[in-house]
């Protein structure tokens, strides 16, 4: 078992213990405490966040912000209003983008105090189904028997296969969210949610920004008419978008990384960016943490395998979040984490969502829920589809941001709504509606009958439902 | 064949636009009219639709290329097998038609969501290539086999134990309402009880017997489980009554003795509950309300135009009761052979469920065993049952002195609610009298 010369603790049996404090964790913590079981919740940060809050949501969002407020006094003169060329200045930017996680970060431990959680900051390891060894932060091993545990360990950024240590020149998103200077050049290499989200913050704070993508689409998997809203705007604010092109090699040198491109046609060019940011995509982060040992298993992707209640092979083993599975996203872990933890109190509950949220962050924003029109085809599935640009929408173009999409995916026949599809700004929030109406089991009708507050974004999901129903001539 | 699909004149004096958005992807079903790509013109945004339908064999452009009319975009593999009827999308502007297609297959109340698919990979990546960075997939159970229930509703059927997609809504587009689903646990529940009632297992807890000395546990072989059953329903349900009275079988033993004696070696005797069987068939036809069953739900009375009888048998599995078929048409002799082959199937374990059903009258003959007398439960349906006991000579006064006669206690329980006392009594005399008189048998009808 473990080295019989190092010193080990033995710590009382925790009837729950959590691995992992990010929003999958410490949701479950919660819900746990609120029902009354004894918790215990383990994370090497000293306050629980993970990933989205430390290195991935919200400090992305708030960079986000600050590169729309950026391109927006850009926008000025379309409106009359001519604003000097800004100045920005990096340690302010990262220290107010610093504080808001702090802020967030230390109020989760305060939540944590007052429900009696037990925080341990350390990592984890599983020495069979029943405890688990923690390295803790001050040094001390100690060991903790357990009668059930929730495994929520999150995921990890890709790396490319042969790429150089990670470096000052080449980043993965966690470096991308600490600015230490505006690079001149950027290459993203990964044309997916998180490589458009920061391009277009690296773009806004004045960078030449490259994207290069090996298929042939910005955001595979998402409907083709939303990306285009996208990528309009994005083939003006980057220097360059390559699809189906291959990066063949870095070579890090004194003022840059060499770049080796493999385009379509097999035609190689090799150039010279400042920096590359690595946003290939992220996986489970499962390994080392004795799975094999307590009996869970594991895909061949890295996933730990769960059933309906999130429990995985080991009965008294259960997991949440991005370790459990696609799609990997913070407010499924959190819906996840609830359900694990009210599933082990004794409650009969599952994991049963009709639609998942998907939001990318972008200028304008993308958002849907539910099928898309994509798999619709793939699934050879009847469906109406209908579609409002924004050009229509009178908030729109008080926004000075006409470039936009409502899109419904109904069943033919009981027009129930089965997808729901945005681009343009604020599409994120806006998306919550049509998850709510495909929970409700929402018929077009439904969102055609509800009064939606005028004038706004959100008409455009009432005036698309309406665009369902028969317009009849001369009336 | 593969046939190439080149840029359209979409407009006067247009003569190139750029590839704003591809809308398929190779290996794609597509049909005809279906949108393959998004230009940009001079003049507006434009889909341009396949010509003719097929699989996507390749495209040709990219996102952000610059094509001229004329210029090849996609390639169609157009005879790959017939293009099914689905996937067909309707934009905004036919849809405000609003065609209602009758044929379609009916998409709700499919029982579980299908396994995930595994992700259709565009091209197979090399294991040194980078992964494309996917956006976050938002992948959810098939919403076709979505039952049309709100969160806390689905919630709610979880927790009550029914299955949501055997709910009928009642809402709207047969939404499904928390309402629904506890009128439906409901009647489940209320179905489980009239078919359980009364709960012969639901009895109080035993005390621990190892308290007082050593036990051993037998679980309940099948047969003893249904005949539990059986008799709670019997006792619980039917007000029942039992009629006693003794034959004088003097004379019916002589003539039972001098028919065996002329038998062959080996042959079968006349049992005497064969000629009970002929006696109780004929009382059946003489008093057709003992030939009944109690119709309780549609307060009816079924009188049957059969007469079968179980005879009830002891085994070593426990009681079982063979049931002889039309015993009003056959002839004792004939009830013997057959009787005693019913029991020795019975004991064998040859007995098929089928001939142990049906009966319309039970008789049980403990006489074999001993005993004076005993009452029997009625076995439902039925209405009434024969209890034999053992036949003892006792000193019977007779025209003016004792004479040592052989009596048969008999006793006949019988459903209250179906016969009443006096018919009760009058039935077990007539059998009383047509054992001590069997003559009176081929009187039938006749009160003796």
């Amino acid at each position: 078992m473990t080295d019989p010369a190092r010193d080990t603790d033995m710590r009382e049996q925790a009837r729950l213990v959590i691995v992992g404090g990010g929003p999958g964790g410490y949701a479950a913590a919660f819900r746990a405490a609120d029902m009354g079981l004894q918790t215990v919740l383990i994370d090497p940060e000293v306050n629980p966040g993970g990933a989205c809050l430390y290195r991935g949501c919200i400090p992305s969002k708030a960079l986000l912000h600050v590169a729309q407020v950026l391109t927006e006094a850009r926008e000025g003169p379309d409106f009359g209003i001519t604003f000097a060329e800004p100045r920005i200045d990096l340690a302010q930017l990262r220290s107010w983008k610093d504080a808001i996680v702090t802020r967030l970060t230390t109020g989760l431990g305060s939540l944590v105090q007052k429900r009696k959680i037990t925080y341990i900051q350390g990592r984890a390891r599983f020495l069979d189904e029943r405890s688990l060894e923690i390295d803790e932060s001050g040094g001390k091993i100690t060991r903790l028997p357990f009668k059930d545990a929730i495994l929520a360990t999150g995921s990890r950024p890709i790396a490319l296969p042969g790429q150089p240590p990670a470096s000052p020149r080449i980043l993965d998103s966690s470096g991308a969210l600490n600015p230490e200077e505006v690079p001149g050049s950027l290459l993203v290499i990964g044309g997916g949610y998180i490589g458009l989200e920061l391009g277009t913050v690296y773009a806004a704070l004045g960078t030449k920004v490259t994207v290069v993508e090996m298929t042939g689409g910005l955001l595979p998997g998402v409907d083709r008419d939303l990306v285009s809203m996208l990528k309009r705007r994005l083939d003006g604010l980057f220097a360059d978008i390559l699809l189906r092109t291959r990066v063949e090699r870095l070579k890090e040198q004194k003022n840059g990384v060499m770049v080796d491109l493999v385009d379509r046609d097999g035609q190689k060019r090799t150039q010279r960016f400042q920096k590359v940011l690595v946003a290939v995509g992220r996986r489970p982060s499962s390994g080392e943490l004795g799975l094999e040992k307590a009996g869970v298993t594991v895909d061949d992707r890295g996933f730990v395998q769960v059933d309906a209640q999130r429990r995985t092979s080991a009965p008294t083993i259960w997991a949440i979040g991005d370790v459990a599975g696609e799609p990997m996203l913070a407010h499924k872990a959190t819906h996840e984490g609830r359900t694990a933890a009210e599933a082990i109190a004794g409650r009969k509950v599952a994991f049963e969502p009709r639609a998942i949220p998907a939001v990318v962050f972008t200028d304008p924003e993308i958002a849907w829920c539910g099928l898309t029109q994509d798999e619709a085809r793939q699934q050879k599935r009847e469906v109406k589809v209908v579609k409002l640009p924004w050009s229509a929408s009178g908030r729109a173009a008080t926004l000075n941001r006409s470039t936009g999409l409502t899109k419904l995916i109904v069943d033919p026949e009981s027009e129930r709504i089965l997808g729901v599809g945005l681009a343009g700004p604020g599409a994120g929030e806006l998306i919550a509606e049509g998850v709510l109406a495909m929970e409700m089991a929402a018929v077009a009708d439904d969102l055609r009958l509800t009064i939606h507050p005028h004038p706004t974004l959100s008409e455009t999901l009432m005036e698309t439902a309406e665009e369902l129903f028969p317009r009849h001539p001369g009336r | 064949m593969l046939q190439e699909v080149k840029v359209p004149e979409v407009a006067e004096n247009v003569t190139e636009g750029k590839v704003v958005s591809i809308l398929v992807s190779v290996g794609d079903e597509i049909e005809r009219d279906q949108s393959l790509l998004e230009l940009e013109t001079e003049k507006a945004v434009v889909a341009i639709p396949a010509p003719f339908a097929g699989v996507v064999h390749e495209i040709k452009v990219g996102e952000g290329d610059t094509v001229a009319v004329g210029d090849v975009i996609v390639v169609l593999e157009t005879d790959a097998k017939a293009p099914r009827a689905a996937a067909a999308e309707r934009e905004a502007g036919e849809a405000a038609g609003r065609p209602e297609p009758q044929e379609a297959p009916e998409p709700a109340e499919e029982p579980e969501p299908e396994p995930e698919a595994p992700e259709p990979q565009e091209e197979p990546v090399p294991p040194e290539e980078p992964e494309p960075a996917a956006a976050p997939r938002a992948r959810e159970p098939e919403p076709e086999a979505a039952a049309p229930a709100s969160p806390s509703v689905r919630r709610l059927a979880r927790e009550l134990g029914a299955d949501i997609h055997g709910i009928t809504g009642s809402g709207p587009t047969g939404r499904i309402t928390a309402q629904d689903v506890r009128d439906h646990v409901k009647r489940i529940v209320r179905s489980a009880e009239r078919e359980v009632a009364p709960a012969w297992s639901e009895g109080a807890e035993l005390p621990d017997f190892s308290r007082w000395g050593p036990t051993r546990t037998e679980h309940l072989s099948r047969v003893r489980e249904i005949t539990a059953e059986v008799m709670t329903r019997a006792w619980t349900t039917i007000p029942q009554v039992t009629q006693r009275d003794r034959a004088d079988i003097t004379d019916l033993e002589k003539f039972r003795r001098s028919h065996d004696r002329r038998l062959a070696e080996g042959a079968a005797g006349l049992s005497l509950t064969a000629v009970l069987l002929k006696v109780c068939a004929t009382a059946l036809r003489t008093f057709p309300r003992f030939n009944s069953s109690l119709d309780v739900r549609r307060k009816s009375l079924i009188y049957k135009e059969y007469v079968d009888i179980g005879v009830a048998v002891d085994t070593d599995r426990g009681l079982l009761v063979p049931v002889v078929r039309g015993v009003d048409g056959k002839g004792i002799a004939e009830l013997s052979a057959e009787l005693a082959a019913l029991a020795a199937a019975a004991r064998n374990k040859q007995i098929q469920p089928q001939q142990m059903e049906g009966g319309n009258f039970s008789i049980s003959n403990l006489g074999g065993v001993g005993g004076t007398g005993f009452d029997p439960i009625v076995y439902p349906p039925q209405v009434a049952i024969l209890g034999v006991s053992r036949a003892a000579t006792e000193a019977v006064h007779r025209d003016g002195r004792f004479e040592p006669r052989l009596l048969l206690p008999l006793a006949l329980s019988y459903d209250h609610r179906v016969i009443d006392g006096a018919d009760g009594a009058r039935f077990l005399r007539w059998i009383c009298a047509a054992l001590e008189q069997p003559w009176l048998l081929v009187m039938k009808g006749s009160t003796p």
